[in-house]
């Protein structure tokens, strides 16, 4: 490819480090998870309290201490996602369920956009072949857009 | 004509980057909760990070901003540099900041203590503790207790520095 003039150097460089800058932006934050696999809370909720079909495996993918403090009622614990060791944890979790397990994972840290355990979690589990995966919706935390609204609570581990 | 094209789709990459970045930059109020009838602050008591007690009624009369934050929250991560800044700023007229963190475990949070050299005190966080302050359940979560121990304010999510700011001078001031 022939290189453009010294000063076109400068604004191709410049557009590849913007180009780079917005696909690393989008690559690790939980706002590129496609809404086709997202779940809104009240529609989760309207999921376990029906009397009849599947119900998901629910898994909280961030901290402890919020999870002791309030979780949804079944679902497990397994760590803030963000970490290797605990994608090891979840890949040892599931790797004996059947690949079309329907699986729920949420963490309710901070806000949506700045969750850092939410798509590990899901890029993990769709790596290792699950196919109905769905990440619960927060847009603030656990506390506003589950507490708050008064859907079901667990406490204590 | 091919180079302005990409000039063109560069500055939109770049704003459509900035503004998923921004989208949840700290907002002026940052979801300030209105504490009518300003309780006094649940007592704490807990271990810092160097072992020593930290104790919250030992800072009577000091107007403290109390952080419930933990390493792996980027909003919180992004307002602790200004904490310090504020600490060292308002430090001799009264201000203690003091850190709640809610990570798992300590070593993360003394490795983040060195980074980011914070200057207040900081000890590790429970669910008790959380359940006392009404539910720590998203991050961060800020009070700000003047000198007689009571709540004046709490905010839910990142904050502008400015109100904090604003705040912890008003209480320095108030008699």
């Amino acid at each position: 490819m022939k290189l453009p003039v010294k000063r076109g150097n400068v604004v191709f460089a410049v557009i590849v480090l913007a180009l780079l800058s917005v696909s690393a932006v989008f690559a690790f934050q939980a706002s590129s998870t496609p809404v086709s696999r997202l779940i809104n809370p009240d529609e989760l909720v309207k999921i376990l309290q029906a009397p009849k079909g599947e119900k998901p495996l629910m898994i909280q993918v961030g901290s402890h201490v919020l999870f002791q403090q309030a979780h949804i009622p079944g679902s497990e614990y397994i760590g803030p996602a963000s970490s290797e060791s605990v994608i090891q944890q979840l890949r040892k979790r599931v790797e004996a369920l059947p690949r079309n397990r329907f699986i729920v994972i949420y963490c309710g840290c901070c806000p949506w956009g700045h969750c850092p355990n939410v798509k590990p979690a899901d890029d993990t589990l769709r790596a290792i072949g699950f196919t109905n995966i769905r990440v619960l919706y927060m847009s603030d935390n656990f506390g506003a857009n589950w507490v708050d609204k008064g859907y079901p609570v667990a406490k204590g581990d | 004509m091919g180079r302005k094209i990409l000039i063109a789709i560069a500055v939109f990459a770049i704003a459509i980057g900035l503004f998923f970045v921004n989208r949840h930059r700290a907002v002026p109020d940052g979801g300030l909760t209105n504490i009518a009838k300003h309780p006094l602050a649940p007592q704490l008591s807990l271990p810092d990070l160097t072992g020593q007690t930290l104790d919250l009624s030992a800072y009577r009369g000091k107007v403290v901003l109390l952080d419930f934050w933990a390493t792996w929250c980027a909003p919180c991560r992004e307002e602790i540099p200004q904490f310090v800044e504020l600490q060292t700023e308002y430090r001799d007229q009264g201000l203690q900041i003091i850190g709640i963190s809610m990570d798992d475990g300590p070593d993360p949070v003394r490795d983040f203590y060195q980074r980011f050299h914070m200057n207040y005190p900081v000890a590790l966080g429970n669910a008790k503790i959380g359940e006392l302050y009404g539910g720590v359940l998203g991050l961060p979560i800020a009070f700000l207790i003047d000198r007689n121990g009571r709540i004046e304010a709490k905010h839910i999510g990142a904050t502008d520095v400015s109100v904090f700011e604003r705040e912890v001078k008003a209480l320095l001031q108030a008699q």
